[in-house]
């Protein structure tokens, strides 16, 4: 077993490697064949390793290699396959592969062909090493390299400026959640010393059972009234909200859309951006810890759900509309972490992996088939050319709205009611945002889906003549997805009502220090609205029944039709709305201003204040007081002032430090004698 | 023990080499024997790693003899390595090597001169690392320099006489203080001796001459590091030096002042070194964030990475002083207090930062080749002419990121969890590097590498010849090797850094030690 999952993580690595150094010579198709083999490889593994763990209930929890030891601190590589991991292995592989094959197409004719298949290879390994960590070292590491790989495909068309900004701000933006993420890994070495999860889930005494004492605490946690799970909880949440783009760290998502479409699908909506999703579900145990984190991360979940919804109405490219969505989505997943319903954000990460990947195909699709014109003014009427496109976006489409019999739906509807039921003090706030968020889903997604592919055909007539259906390699995996896309919803009976998520213990490394057992996912019993839930839940089809008649199901409807009204029915609404309230067009075309604000205050501030310090205290101060006026006063006042004139200032530092060191040495004797 | 005298071989071969090469001049091949030497050199100095015995973490290899016993004046040749010189004395006679490979072409003049200046310098560096008498140790601290100056003010730029004048005076003013010190501890040991145990072993020292030691000290040291706000010599010695002379000064004279915290300041003076370890933690921590924010507007590159490197440089001095408020720190496990992680986290950034600094340094010279110009604005899009270079450049900017995966990675995140043990809040300032080393490093890879090409030169240049992808591809081997792997350089060193944290600790404060307890 343990040579399989090395297997797994290594095999897209050893294929990126090739293609990367060798591509140009390997040609196009080797290299295509080389990376999407290996990844697919990796998926079958990944699916065996499921079996075994799911249905088996093997989990593994081992080492790899010590990559330091220090301080008597044991720094390894190791995975710990658990229920968790291994779900997201296979989602990670799954999308990977059918971003591999779609590639094939759209990336057809770009001359950085090899190069592309091996980022996203190197992508696929990264993910993976992040996912099935069983520590802290890890996890670092994957989450650094997936942020690595992300800004390489940003960046991918590096010609264009736009494309190299993004990728920088990108990076940049990601760099401060990573910052509170390595301050958070450091106060987890304070508490636990040591980097191994389970070890310190044990030390820092968050099963949710008894107690072993308090730790002593740092003067400044005790001065913020925080104790060390809050921390370190509110640490590690900061990093989260960098790579899961929550509010005020989305800023570089949207922009991430300069890549090319299938990095889209595959980094910034399927995969690296549920890595903080992840990561929170991953420390559970430490979460349930913090009932203040846990309410913060409501807050920031459901301002991220509401208002980057609303953006995405007055998005014009089509690209920038599935982000902005992206946003929110994550927004739910993030509250749903808030109201301790991890296996509801989970599971609304996977089926939203499979919708939201679909949807960014599709999205590309239409793309190369309307000759890269992303402007969705100039498209229409798409759905008479491309069949296959226009109805597997739909089926992604009513997924994302949360229809019923949609994986979305089962998603969706939980975490409403999980934070429904949740009594943390900020749940209000959050279940009022999530609910809206239902009507502003529907109307953008329909929004978008009527302007592309319904309606008068706008596009251009050299474009419209040359319309049609993307070949096999593109609309093969669009199929592929959206079957996941209408059935993943199926298993919310296992997977968040059943115990797939806290059935099994997972094993202390060495029982001897008398460790405690740990869950998947623990959840403490004051917070567990999960519980609520199962209690209620009679099936899968008294599930669909019960949505049926509940609010955000009438809510999705009305946004849906809202949007037929809109922009079928009276296309003069958009524009008197536009006209009614031109400063909320204004806030929103203006994405609230956040982009504004930290290019004048935080890019322009630090280098305004990199520029003083430079010219005043390098320069002035040390350099030409200091340096150059000891110099200057020792010759006045020797009376040397002619000669100072002539620049040979540094006679006089000379003489000024021999002068010192005599001192010094006088005195030094002085001392010596008394 | 062997015995060979492998310590005073890597001292001299390249010291006499070095006279062979100029006496063999520029018409016979001194590139070659040049080369030659250095390669010799190196490969002597590889049985050190395998037959030092790391877990004992001891001084070994000794070699003593008399060498000055006159005039009632005592000094011996004394040498020694432990896992921590070992590592230094690798990195000198590896980027040695490497500088002379990449100065193949680019030096024109005097060439058996420059060739043999470099390996003047590393017998003596050399000999700074491998010295275990005070005596013998500034000899060789000061010799390096008489080298660094020619190679800064022969073959430097235009202003290389300004440069070079401002470099002496910082390090000559160092020097002076240094000397007194020495001499005045000297004084005080019983037997009139300069060995570097005999000095660790005063206690008869007054608070107040401890901390005249401890400032003579810091002042010399912190100026080669450098310490802010000692370092305006280097942006200048940096920007004009060729360079050979950029990467050796990164690579391996600022190790030097590191080295000399650790081997001189800190065991002789440990009271004062703890009394005042505030300053140089907080000094570091100024370092940290106003060397990144100055890196960020500089508009030559050879400026920019000296800056940054200067920052980087900060995560040095700052493992090595938060030894102090970490000894006898201990929350969980009464065996880890986090001094070692912290000083093995400041060794691991030497070595990173020789890798990294001395690979920015190189691949700047490749385009300084090409272009004869150093400014940032002259370049845009050279991924399109240079994408073999591009793809290094990437490399080495990640690892001066920090990436995890690159050797930059390593030492800082050492120093970055056993700082947070120290203080939070100093992680918290030391942390701001993830943020502001990756603003400066990418915008700089923005305006270089990406972008449409918009000039005739950039469109004229050409991709990296066979020697300089050779060059750079054994320093991204080395990079990452040491990104994904560190444990052989951290299992060569911890030993030895537990050895000397006996002798760190003031006598109040001892740290607690496996087994102990």
């Amino acid at each position: 077993m343990s040579f399989i999952l090395v297997l797994i993580v290594i095999a897209p690595l050893l294929a990126s490697i090739v293609a990367g150094l060798f591509g140009h010579k390997l040609g196009k198709t080797w290299s295509h064949r080389l990376t999407t083999g290996s990844v697919a490889l990796s998926f079958l593994l990944s699916l065996f390793v499921f079996k075994a763990v799911a249905l088996d209930s093997v989990i593994l929890n081992e080492n790899v290699y010590l990559w330091a030891e220090v301080d008597s601190i044991k720094m390894q590589f190791g995975f710990l396959i658990d229920n968790l991991s291994v779900l997201m292995m296979v989602v990670v592989t799954f999308v990977s592969l059918m971003v591999h094959i779609y590639t094939i197409g759209y990336m057809h004719d770009d001359p950085g062909y090899t190069r592309f298949f091996s980022y996203i290879s190197l992508f696929t390994f990264a993910m993976l090493l992040l996912v099935m960590s069983n520590n802290f070292l890890q996890l670092f590491f994957g989450w650094e390299l997936v942020g690595l790989v992300s800004y390489l495909l940003i960046g991918f068309w590096y010609n264009k400026e736009t494309a190299a900004y993004a990728s920088m701000k990108a990076f940049i933006v990601n760099r401060i959640g990573d910052f509170g993420f390595i301050l958070g890994i450091a106060v987890v070495l304070i508490y636990a010393n040591s980097l191994d999860y389970i070890q310190v889930f044990d030390r820092l005494e968050v099963s949710v059972v008894g107690g072993k004492g308090d730790l002593p605490l740092d003067p400044i946690t005790q001065a913020l009234g925080l104790s060390h799970q809050d921390l370190i909880a509110l640490l590690l949440f900061i990093g989260a909200m960098g790579k899961s783009a929550q509010v005020p760290l989305h800023v570089w998502l949207p922009d991430s859309m300069e890549g090319p479409t299938p990095i889209s699908a595959l980094i910034h909506a399927a995969t690296m951006v549920t890595a903080g999703i992840f990561l929170v579900a991953r420390m559970s145990p430490i979460y349930e810890q913090s009932d203040m984190v846990l309410n913060f991360i409501l807050v920031i979940g459901a301002t991220t759900a509401f208002f980057m919804g609303l953006i995405a109405i007055v998005q014009t490219d089509i690209k920038r509309v599935v982000a902005y969505s992206t946003l929110s989505q994550l927004g739910y997943m993030t509250v749903a972490l808030g109201a301790s319903a991890y296996s509801a954000a989970i599971f609304h990460l996977m089926t939203h992996a499979f919708f939201k990947a679909l949807l960014f195909l599709a999205a590309g699709s239409v793309i190369v088939a309307m000759h890269h014109e992303q402007d969705m003014r100039k498209m229409g009427g798409l759905r008479r050319h491309m069949p296959v496109t226009y109805w597997t976006a739909v089926m992604g489409a009513l997924a994302l709205c949360g229809i019923p019999v949609f994986s979305g739906f089962f998603s969706k509807d939980l975490i409403i009611e999980a934070v429904h039921h949740s009594e943390l003090s900020a749940a209000g706030y959050a279940y009022v945002l999530v609910l809206l968020g239902v009507t502003i889903t529907a109307f953008y997604t329909f929004r978008m889906i009527f302007m592309v592919f319904h309606g008068d055909e706008r596009m251009d007539d050299e474009t419209l003549l040359h319309l049609k259906e993307s070949p096999k390699v593109i609309t093969v995996p669009l199929i592929l997805l959206a079957i996941p896309t209408v059935i993943a919803g199926f298993f919310v009976g296992p997977i968040v009502m059943g115990d797939y998520f806290s059935q099994v213990l997972l094993p202390a490394q060495n029982a001897s220090e008398g460790m405690r057992d740990v869950t998947t996912i623990m959840v403490a019993e004051r917070h567990d609205a999960i519980a609520t839930l199962r209690e209620g839940y009679h099936g899968i089809f008294s599930f669909i029944g019960h949505g049926l008649l509940s609010l955000p199901f009438w809510l999705a409807l009305a946004g849906i039709g809202l949007a037929w009204w809109v922009y079928i029915k009276d296309d003069s609404v958009a524009d008197k709305a536009h006209d009614k309230l031109p400063w909320l067009y204004r806030l929103l075309d203006n994405k609230y201003y956040a982009d504004s604000f930290n290019q004048k205050f935080f890019a322009n501030g630090l280098v305004y204040l990199g520029t003083s310090l430079w010219s005043f205290i390098d320069r002035l101060i040390i350099d030409g007081l200091l340096v150059n006026g000891v110099g200057r006063v020792i010759g006045w006042s020797a009376g040397w002032a002619r000669k100072v004139q002539t620049g040979y200032v540094y006679h006089y530092a000379f003489a000024m430090v021999v002068g010192l060191a005599l001192m010094l040495g006088w005195i030094l004797l002085a001392l010596r004698s008394a | 023990m062997m015995e060979w005298p492998i310590l005073s071989f890597l001292i001299w071969l390249p010291i006499m080499g070095g006279f062979g090469v100029l006496i063999v001049g520029d018409r016979y091949g001194a590139r070659q024997a040049a080369l030659l030497v250095a390669a010799i050199s190196f490969l002597i100095s590889l049985p050190l790693y395998f037959a030092y015995d790391a877990a004992a973490g001891t001084m070994q290899f000794t070699e003593t003899f008399k060498w000055i016993d006159a005039l009632g004046v005592h000094v011996n040749y004394d040498l020694g390595v432990d896992g921590v010189s070992i590592a230094l004395i690798l990195l000198n006679t590896f980027m040695t090597l490497l500088v002379l490979a990449a100065s193949w072409d680019s030096v024109k003049e005097r060439v058996a001169q420059y060739m043999a200046a470099f390996l003047i310098m590393e017998g003596l560096v050399n000999g700074v690392f491998m010295a275990r008498d005070a005596l013998l140790f500034y000899v060789f601290f000061e010799g390096m320099l008489i080298p660094l100056f020619l190679i800064l003010g022969v073959w430097g730029g235009p202003q290389r006489i300004h440069a070079t004048i401002k470099y002496f005076i910082y390090t000559f003013a160092g020097s002076v203080f240094l000397l007194v010190s020495l001499i005045y501890l000297y004084t005080q040991t019983s037997n009139g001796s300069f060995f570097l145990p005999d000095l660790y072993a005063l206690t008869n020292l007054s608070e107040n001459a401890q901390l005249l030691v401890f400032l003579s000290f810091l002042v010399a040291f912190g100026v080669k590091v450098p310490l802010w706000p000692l370092h305006t010599w280097l942006p200048e010695a940096y920007s004009q030096a060729p360079t050979g002379g950029s990467v050796m000064l990164a690579a391996i004279s600022v190790k030097v002042g590191g080295y000399a915290f650790y081997r001189l300041a800190m065991p002789i003076v440990p009271e004062a070194s703890h009394d005042w370890a505030l300053l140089v933690v907080s000094l570091s921590l100024v370092a940290i964030v106003y060397m990144s924010l100055i890196a960020l507007v500089q508009s030559n590159l050879k400026k920019l990475v000296a800056y940054s490197s200067v920052a980087h440089m900060g995560f040095v001095t700052l493992g090595f002083f938060l030894v102090f408020k970490l000894q006898g720190l201990a929350f969980v496990d009464a065996n880890v207090s986090g001094s070692v992680l912290a000083v093995q986290g400041a060794m691991v950034q030497m070595v990173s930062h020789g890798f990294v600094a001395g690979a920015l340094f190189l691949a700047i010279g490749m385009l300084f080749e090409r272009m004869q110009t150093v400014e940032i604005s002259a370049y845009q899009g050279i991924t399109t002419r240079m994408p073999v270079f591009a793809a290094f450049f990437m490399l080495f900017a990640m690892a001066n990121v920090g990436l995890p995966g690159t050797s930059g990675f390593v030492g800082e995140f050492f120093v970055i969890l056993a700082s947070a043990k120290a203080h939070f809040w100093v992680a918290f300032i030391a942390a701001t590097i993830l943020i502001l080393g990756a603003a400066y490093t990418l915008w700089v890879v923005k305006r270089v590498l990406f972008g449409e090409v918009n000039s005739s030169e950039v469109n004229k240049l050409s991709d990296l010849n066979r020697r300089e992808f050779v060059i750079l591809a054994v320093l991204a081997l080395a990079v990452l090797w040491l990104g994904w792997w560190p444990e052989p350089l951290t299992r060569l060193m911890e030993g030895s850094i537990r050895e000397w944290m006996m002798i760190v600790s003031p006598s109040d404060l001892m740290p607690v030690v496996k087994g102990s307890s």
